[in-house]
């Protein structure tokens, strides 16, 4: 029962950046939702709107230039878009917190680390500015780094031990969902398993749910339970993680395997995904990946494809399913 | 750190030496001297020459200024050519009123731009950000004596409501110099502080305190400030340092009994000890209030505290290994 509460809904989110000269489409009509416990991916290239997405749902878009256009972000049963300032004051940090993507440039270089995790506790729970402190310092011994050393600035830090303050602060108020952005894309690969561990850790303990926003499938594959493929804005597939691995509907996915390195044939050329993402200020008018699809027909260059159910958990956009019997070459069909 | 307030600190000599010399040399290079201004009109050059003669102005410049120097070095600051009073004694009874009113300048200063720069920088780009600029930049290019006697136009002549000058009304006759010297603080002052609330904004950081459920008030004046800081105390700190000779213009605009007003009295009458020993204490003034302000970045900014800490540990072990060198 518990674990179909719903924690997180996006319904229609468009988010565009309107500079002076052109509008950076940047998240175009999005939607999906999170269970309790749940971790979805979401993945895709640089600029394909993910970060754009997380920030979105705290209302951190930075504004000027950033503006929601349109769409419904529902947190723990909140209208994100709605709620007063106070109230959203309250809901950021205690319900919904966010791993950020540079640990370099996360910390406030002025004060200690666990003043800036303490801070975070003082607003939230009814506690002394000692009581934080100590939980703090806590918080610090979950993630791997002596207490001793709570003191400390963040320069007297490494990138890993940064990125471990900067989850420490997010997980400070156990929140009931968590916005994971490329939190090991900055790290080393040793630290990089160690804060996956730490995440999935954290999950389990509390069953927090996740967004883990990466662009390594490899991530995904280890910790999430579903995952949304983003391109130039948009959601072009969605499912569980048998499916998008498994049974992968859209080509753009299926390129996204492609480049990665196969351990059963080593020798193997990397297949990249020719060409590059479309301009977000000149998207064109069919499908956004028409341009670098091997299976592009007439009809993508001037139709929006909408996202199809093709089982209850699985969706794709794509036009060429409407033909039957259409699959790309690596997805398995549905039976 | 202590290495380095005691390096400052010997540092402070050479330019004590440089700032004297230079002042003596120039004050003997202008035309005219203490004697020309003591002797009365009607007095014949023999007249003039017995009274260099009394005065000590006959023997070439370089020896009175060792011979100046030299009584510097054990704490006296000379007497004045013109009245019978020792420089230190008035200068110490025009310091206080000059450092009234410079800090009161300062204070003004801060309390106004601070709050309008950060304004400024927080609704950059708008029609807010620009009257704000527009402020500054009027602050900025009025002339000091030009805005004094405009105020003292408006608000003593006109309006009767304050002193036009002296300091014998306490706090009101404060007010108009206050105005007129902390107008183009302010100024300077809004300025930085929007461009450094500018560099700070934009900073992850501040997201990162959003995404805590900060409040915006707290994001900036705790987060984004603190990190802001370093250039405004900068600002502050070359205010303050210079009040204390600073003031010359406004405190003759009002008739200011301060140390600005003593050093354009005794230029006027070439008394070269008065004057270099104003400038001496004014220099020493502004380098202490430099050290302070270097030493307070250590306090505001915990990355600058560890470079004083690893200067000075370099510093430790180079005397080590000295040591180990000569035995």
């Amino acid at each position: 029962m518990m674990s179909n509460e719903e924690v997180l809904k996006v319904e229609n989110l468009t988010v565009y950046y309107e500079l002076e000269e052109e509008t950076v489409k940047a998240v175009n009509d999005i939607s999906f939702s999170l269970h309790k416990g749940e971790t979805i991916g979401l993945v895709g290239e640089t600029g394909a709107g993910k970060t754009t997405t997380a920030l979105a749902l705290l209302r951190l878009v930075p504004d000027p230039p950033g503006v929601i256009k349109s769409g419904k972000i529902t947190v723990c049963g909140n209208d994100m878009l709605e709620v007063p300032v106070q109230k959203l004051e309250e809901i950021r940090g205690k319900d919904i917190a966010m791993i950020f993507q540079d640990p370099m440039t996360s910390l406030n270089p002025v004060f200690t680390v666990a003043e800036q995790i303490a801070e975070s506790i003082e607003i939230h729970e009814k506690v002394t500015k000692h009581e934080a402190y100590e939980k703090a310092l806590e918080m610090l011994e979950m993630v791997g780094i002596p207490r001793e050393r709570g003191g400390e600035y963040p320069h007297q830090f490494s990138g890993g031990m940064k990125q471990r303050v900067v989850i420490a602060i997010a997980l400070a108020c156990q929140p009931q969902l968590l916005i994971a952005d490329e939190p090991t894309t900055a790290l080393d690969v040793t630290i990089q398993a160690q804060v996956l561990d730490l995440i999935k850790n954290l999950k389990d303990k509390q069953g927090t749910s996740v967004i883990m926003i990466t662009h390594d499938l490899g991530i995904v594959a280890e910790t999430c339970d579903k995952v949304a493929v983003m391109y130039a804005g948009r959601i072009v597939e969605t499912g569980n993680l048998d499916d998008v691995f498994n049974y992968t509907l859209h080509p753009y996915t299926e390129g996204l395997f492609n480049s990665l390195p196969n351990i059963n044939d080593r020798k193997a050329e990397l297949k990249p995904i020719h060409g590059l993402m479309p301009d977000p200020t000149n998207l064109p008018a069919g499908c956004a990946f028409e341009p670098r699809c091997e299976y592009a027909c007439e009809a993508c260059k001037t139709q929006q494809p909408e996202l199809v159910s093709f089982t209850d958990t699985h969706k794709a956009a794509c036009l060429r399913y409407a033909e039957p019997g259409f699959h790309v070459a690596r997805g398995k069909k549905h039976e | 750190m202590h290495r380095y307030v005691l390096k400052r600190i010997i540092l402070l000599i050479p330019v004590l030496l440089g700032v004297s010399m230079l002042v003596y040399c120039i004050l003997d290079l202008a035309p005219g001297d203490a004697a020309d201004i003591l002797a009365p009109d009607d007095a014949t050059l023999e007249e003039k020459e017995a009274l260099r003669e009394e005065l000590g102005l006959n023997r070439p410049v370089l020896v009175r200024y060792f011979e100046y120097m030299w009584k510097l070095l054990h704490g006296d600051l000379g007497e004045s050519y013109l009245s019978p009073v020792s420089v230190w004694s008035a200068f110490t009874q025009k310091a206080p009123n000059t450092l009234k009113l410079g800090l009161a300048s300062v204070i003004f200063a801060v309390g106004t731009s601070l709050p309008l720069g950060i304004y400024a920088a927080r609704h950059r780009g708008s029609w807010k950000d620009a009257i704000s600029m527009i402020l500054a930049i009027l602050g900025l290019s009025m002339p000091n004596f030009w805005l004094g006697l405009l105020l003292m136009l408006l608000f003593a002549l006109r309006l009767g409501w304050l002193p036009s000058g002296g300091a014998d009304m306490g706090l009101r006759s404060l007010i108009l110099p206050t105005i007129t010297i902390g107008t183009g603080m302010m100024a300077t002052l809004t300025r930085t502080t929007r461009s450094s609330m500018l560099d700070v904004i934009r900073q992850d950081y501040l997201r990162t305190a959003r995404a805590k459920g900060v409040t915006e008030e707290v994001v900036i004046k705790k987060h984004a400030l603190k990190n802001a800081l370093i250039p405004i105390i900068t600002i502050i700190g070359t205010m303050l340092g210079g009040i204390l000779g600073g003031a010359t213009l406004t405190e003759s605009v009002f008739s200011w009994p301060g140390v600005g007003r003593l050093i354009i009295d005794s230029l006027n009458g070439r008394d070269t000890p008065v004057v270099t020993g104003c400038i001496i204490m004014t220099t020493m003034f502004f380098s202490v209030v430099l050290l302070a302000v270097d030493l307070i970045y250590a306090f505001v900014d915990p990355r600058i505290k560890a470079q004083y800490a690893s200067k000075s540990k370099k510093g430790g072990e180079k005397k080590d290994g000295e040591k180990a060198a000569t035995a």
